[in-house]
């Protein structure tokens, strides 16, 4: 049963998949109705469910949602559009490398959230601090991870590609970029399960809007069952966001998988 | 003075951390007619890959030079096609699109030579789903398709086993046969480099230099049970000899 590397049936991995969160479960609920956690700590699972359908029946938590939404991927999609072609001409151009690679690689350890302060005295607590907290988050990561992906082709293709004519212009277009695209395709995959944790922390602080924002207001009120249900929304936010993109990468690039 | 001529030409590699450099090859001189069918022949790590990877472009030159056609040659290029050692189809590229590939490629040239290397029905296979003696078929057809005035063939065979190897030996020689193209094809195989070509170049050990060359008078075309004819026996006894002789002194160097 336990051979390395051997495969399980679609069946079985979905039926154990579905297990662990059926384990959860019965864990939080006997954790909660079996009164071994105080229900001011932690509300049990039956409760969050109602609560959490009624922010979205009566208070509107679905604009929080979109609010959200569209902060994660707006800002990821500018740090997107800096560090993809940003991270290819380094990969590529090993001159570009040597320019960019030693501030970068000193920039993506400054953390994103003790900006926060920073990007509120210049840019306001208004929706440009919100998308710059999940730019300065990614476009570091992503440019590093980028350039290591197209710096890393297989010389091997280069030469092939150089006897049968290409020029630079062409090696880098016609066998670089294909060859790093389903990679670069999982790296924004990944990186984008990043910019979520970065927008909730944006949203703790100073803000009246989105999915952070209700989990502060919640704990005003003490309530434990409102803070879960938002951050669960979450989780079920980023794996359908995850799920999208493992789909399209798979259906763009069906010779790497 | 040939078609194609190495001239004096010979590469070091540096060391390193500190090794001492590595001769990868011996001042060596090479001349390939137009049309010429030549197998080099040595032992590993004799320096095969280099010269074909000097002649390619693909490989600064110690000294010497090498003309194509009256041109010196300096980077590479479209005119010397290349298949190497290990398997390099693009892997994001159908059978079709990969032999497409080349600056020079015509989609007309290419639809023929699949038929030629046998791979009608495979066109838009990717190359993680073919065998290896297919990827190296379509290699293949992928440097022809590119009309090169020579090809350069690394141990293209190498990798397979021994009937694919001699369906895929016959397969080559055909496609020479009927177009009569420059091949310049290493080898360390020694019924290989006599059953194809019309010249063997045999290298000595490591820091090789081609050290004879002899002409193999079989008349084409050629078919595999030639490879059992007493004429073959005799080029075949003669170049182990010269071979044997090399890979004592290689293994003697490596025991040194
Ligand atoms: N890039 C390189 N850097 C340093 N040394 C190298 C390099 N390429 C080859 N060499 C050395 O040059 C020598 C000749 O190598 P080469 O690959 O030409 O041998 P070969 O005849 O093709 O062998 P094989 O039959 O095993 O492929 C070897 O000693 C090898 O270690
Ligand atoms: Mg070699």
């Amino acid at each position: 049963m336990f051979e390395p590397l051997k495969p399980v049936p679609r069946d079985a991995r979905i039926f154990l998949g579905a297990a662990f969160f059926v384990v959860f479960l019965a864990a939080w609920a006997l954790a909660t109705f079996g009164g071994l956690i105080d229900e001011l700590f932690l509300k049990d699972p039956v409760y969050t469910l109602k609560i959490g359908i009624e922010l979205f029946t009566e208070y509107g938590f679905l604009k929080d949602v979109g609010v959200t939404v569209w902060r994660v991927v707006g800002g990821f999609v500018l740090a997107a559009a800096v560090a993809v072609p940003l991270g290819i001409l380094m990969g590529a151009f090993k001159p570009i490398e040597a320019f960019f690679e030693p501030f970068i690689s000193f920039a993506r350890y400054m953390p994103a959230s003790a900006f926060i302060p920073l990007l509120i005295l210049w840019a306001g607590v208004g929706e440009a601090q919100k998308l710059l907290v999940i730019f300065i988050g990614s476009v570091f990561q992503l440019v590093l991870m980028i350039s290591v992906i197209v710096g890393s082709t297989r010389r091997d293709l280069v030469e092939a590609a150089y006897t049968l004519g290409a020029d630079s212009g062409g090696i880098v277009r016609r066998v670089m970029l294909p060859g790093a695209a389903p990679q670069i395709a999982e790296t924004l995959r990944l990186v984008l399960g990043w910019a979520w944790t970065y927008v909730i922390v944006a949203e703790l602080v100073g803000s009246s809007s989105g999915i952070g924002h209700m989990i502060m207001d919640s704990q005003r009120l003490l309530d434990t069952g409102q803070m879960i249900f938002g951050i669960f929304c979450i989780g079920v936010i980023g794996l359908v966001s995850d799920l999208i993109f493992k789909w399209v990468n798979q259906r763009l690039y069906p010779w790497a998988f | 003075m040939g078609f194609l001529s190495v001239e004096a030409v010979s590469k070091e590699f540096p060391g390193v951390r500190g090794s001492a450099v590595t001769r990868a090859l011996e001042t060596t001189d090479l001349t390939v007619e137009d049309n010429d069918f030549i197998t080099i022949l040595g032992p590993s790590g004799c320096g095969k890959s280099t010269l074909l990877r000097i002649i390619a472009g693909l490989e600064t030159l110690g000294t010497g030079r090498v003309l194509l056609d009256g041109a010196p040659v300096a980077r590479p290029g479209p005119d010397r096609g290349m298949v190497f050692q290990s398997y390099t189809l693009f892997p994001w590229l159908t059978v079709r699109d990969n032999i497409r590939f080349g600056s020079r490629a015509s989609d007309a040239k290419a639809d023929e030579l699949i038929g030629k290397v046998g791979l009608r029905g495979f066109e838009n296979h990717f190359p993680k789903m073919l065998s290896g003696g297919m990827q190296q078929r379509t290699a293949l057809a992928r440097a022809l398709a590119n009309d090169p005035k020579i090809l350069l063939l690394d141990e293209p065979f190498g990798a397979l086993d021994n009937q694919t190897r001699a369906l895929m030996q016959e397969l080559l020689l055909g496609i020479w046969e009927a177009d009569k193209k420059t091949v310049l094809f290493v080898t360390h195989d020694i019924d290989e480099a006599i059953f194809m070509a019309n010249r063997v170049a045999v290298m000595s050990a490591r820091p090789g230099r081609i050290k004879a060359t002899l002409a193999i008078d079989l008349p084409h075309p050629r078919h595999y049970t030639m490879k059992t004819t007493p004429e073959f026996s005799r080029y075949k006894a003669e170049i182990t000899e010269q071979i044997r002789v090399e890979s004592i002194r290689a293994i003697e160097m490596e025991a040194a």
